[in-house]
């Protein structure tokens, strides 16, 4: 019996019980469809995860001086006096993983601008945290390597800053006086938001690191760097660099630890996408249930047919079919029905995802990836719940099946 | 096997002479014998016991001939008619069709002899519901390798020789029992096969469509096709040429029926049903 034969019997078998072969088809189509929907949100997901990440700055290193240890009392990370200026030039020039560095220091201090004050953090920075923190004015302009070179007294406002101190005035031009310090403000940044802690990120002021150094912190080493690698692949690499360099500088011996602490954030960045990771392939774990169970639905019918066709499969087998035939003849009908049911689940799937992120708002994605999955899924189910029940059609005997009520 | 094969259909091609006469010519080619059986017994096991269905069964059939079977139900008519179709294998014994050793051939192997050589008409018709009439009559065909034109050609010439030219897109549903018999009759045809099996084939008729349906074997068998028809009714077996009765696994009687009915000419002695209705 030719295939195409095969194919056109088992449409018109599956189209003599119309209702039957929806209802076994809509487990497919349903299981389809969730796997299909699911995978779209879970990668929806992962990507707004990636996203939020990316906005941290994933290749970002900071490099903080150690911990000072004077007897046996240690102070925290940071209070040695290890980093300086020239570390941070020679990490530029010397370290080819590194893209932008930036020196920096802190203070802190009251901000006063005309009758109204603001106490915050000053962030001391050079030119490039800009790029490193991916992170522009949103009016002015920032400060250039000139402003840095002759510690001029200006700065940036964050959006919280610029909002308490000049509520109703732009304040791109006017002075602010940060600890008694005159200072021009030169730009406004961008809305940051809160960061993963739920600190407000846009409370702050940034200003020339050698400014402060000299006008406001009155301490002349760097309370860390902020370095970005050339991308987030390279940051194992750019953190090897570094390291190797500034034990050389520090001049280090071989056993000693190192005087400075590097810290990254893609430990936060892996985790976080892991999470999301496991997150959609739980989503579509579920949806795969609802898969395998619309294949039991198929086995199921495909069974009952088989005794219900009991006698059709006599009187096939007495004009002469073999085995082999009456079993091709029924895992096609399965096969059918579960392509069938796949190839509609898929549009479900499909239109369902489209109206998720429509209504929920939330990103989702469809790849060729998720669609070859579940066509895949749905034809090995179809052959696999298909087989026993045609395999039970071809062994029947002849002559019982023809004696079948 | 091949060979075989192609041999039995070039034999059943070829023109025959009227039935009533004796066949010389074909005592020639395959000794003339299309059926040779030879001591059949078929043994059933229902658990611990033996049912002894057949006990030595022999009987030769020539191409061409129109035999009756007949006996009471338990005497192993219908396991020899299992065999005889290539449904069943015998226990013991041999069977030859056809210059076939049918006995000792695979299950698919049997499959291909019942597509090429065997045409079934059962008591229930065994037509598939929902099913056209020309669908059906093509059922043999799906399993041979034959193109789809060609497939319905001979179809549609096969109902033409039952008389239902006019019924062929007909469901079964929608046709008298006779015509759905004749449909099976056509199905039976379609492949050229070397015997026709009918088992019961009136079980289920009133006795003028049994007549209508004896006519269409009769007129078969006068085109050279060889019919085996298993019957319990004297009436009915008396259109067939010879008499081979059962009893109890065994052959008792077999003998030629020197003078058949003629279905034709009964059917125009019995009135139709719509005539009795009138009377």
């Amino acid at each position: 019996m030719k295939i195409l034969n095969i194919i056109i019997a088992a449409f018109r078998a599956l189209q003599r019980n119309k209702m039957r072969s929806f209802l076994t088809m809509l487990g497919i189509i349903i299981g389809v469809g969730a796997v299909i929907t699911m995978l779209a949100i879970g990668q929806g997901a992962e990507y707004s995860v990636k996203e939020q990440i990316a906005s941290l700055g994933t290749n970002v290193l900071i490099i903080f001086p150690g911990s000072q240890q004077q007897g046996g009392l240690r102070v925290g990370a940071g209070s040695m006096t290890t980093l300086t200026e020239d570390d941070a030039q020679a990490i530029r020039t010397d370290c080819p993983a590194v893209a932008y560095v930036s020196p920096g220091t802190r203070a802190g201090g009251q901000v006063i601008a005309g009758n109204l004050n603001w106490a915050t953090g000053i962030e001391g920075v050079g030119v490039e945290y800009a790029q490193i923190r991916e992170w522009n004015v949103q009016y002015g302009e920032f400060f250039s390597d000139q402003d840095i070179k002759g510690s001029a007294k200006v700065c940036i406002l964050g959006r919280t800053v610029a909002d308490n101190l000049f509520p109703d005035s732009d304040p791109v031009g006017q002075n602010v006086r940060i600890r008694n310090v005159p200072f021009k403000v030169v730009g406004v940044l961008t809305r940051k938001g809160q960061n993963a802690m739920g600190q407000d990120q846009d409370d702050i002021i940034l200003a020339p690191y050698t400014t402060v150094l000299m006008r406001l912190s009155h301490f002349p080493y760097l309370r860390q760097i902020l370095v970005s690698a050339t991308s987030s692949k390279n940051i194992e690499v750019a953190q090897k660099q570094i390291t190797e360099l500034l034990r050389m500088r520090h001049k280090i011996a071989r056993f000693e630890g190192d005087d400075f602490t590097i810290r990254n954030q893609s430990d936060l960045a892996n985790a976080a996408t892991a999470t999301s990771q496991i997150l959609t392939i739980l989503l579509a774990s579920i949806a795969s249930v609802s898969l395998l169970v619309g294949g039991i639905g198929i086995m199921n019918i495909m069974l009952v047919s088989v005794t219900e066709r009991t006698r059709e499969i006599g009187i096939r087998m007495s004009v002469g079919a073999r085995g082999r035939d009456i079993l091709t003849q029924f895992l096609i009908e399965a096969l059918v029905l579960s392509l069938l049911g796949g190839i509609i689940g898929i549009i479900i799937g499909v239109a369902g995802s489209k109206v998720i992120s429509g209504i929920a708002g939330w990103p989702t994605f469809i790849t060729a990836f998720s669609i070859l999955l579940s066509f895949g899924f749905s034809i090995i189910v179809g052959l696999f719940f298909g087989f026993y029940p045609a395999r039970k059609a071809a062994l029947l005997n002849p002559i019982d099946a023809l004696r079948y009520e | 096997m091949t060979a075989g094969l192609e041999e039995g259909k070039s034999m059943s091609n070829t023109k025959l002479p009227p039935a009533n006469s004796k066949l010389p010519d074909e005592s020639k080619a395959l000794n003339g014998k299309l059926i040779q059986i030879d001591h059949l017994v078929r043994i059933y096991k229902l658990g611990e016991v033996e049912v002894h269905a057949l006990r030595g069964v022999s009987i030769e059939v020539t191409k061409g001939e129109f035999v009756a079977i007949m006996g009471a139900s338990g005497s192993g008519k219908s396991t020899f008619m299992n065999i005889l179709g290539c449904l069943d294998k015998p226990t013991k014994g041999t069977y030859i069709l056809d210059n076939i050793d049918v006995g000792s051939l695979m299950r698919d192997e049997l499959a291909f002899i019942r597509n090429k050589k065997i045409g079934f008409v059962f008591q229930g018709f065994n037509l598939l519901s929902r099913t056209t009439a020309l669908e059906n009559v093509e059922l043999p065909l799906f399993y041979s390798s034959v193109t789809n034109k060609e497939r319905k050609e001979r179809s549609i010439e096969a109902l033409r020789k039952v008389g239902l030219e006019d019924r062929i897109y007909h469901y079964p549903n929608q046709l008298s029992g006779g015509q759905q018999q004749r449909v099976a009759i056509a199905r039976a045809l379609v492949n050229d096969p070397s015997i026709v099996l009918a088992d019961e084939p009136t079980g289920n008729l009133d006795s003028r469509t049994s007549v209508e349906v004896m006519e269409v074997f009769q007129k078969l068998n006068e085109l050279g096709i060889t019919i085996i028809l298993v019957t319990h009714e004297p009436d009915i077996a008396s259109f067939a040429k010879r008499h081979v009765v059962f009893r109890d696994g065994k052959i008792k009687s077999d003998k030629i029926n020197a003078n058949p009915r003629i279905a034709a000419e009964v059917l125009k002695t019995v009135p139709s049903i719509e005539e009795e209705d009138e009377a």
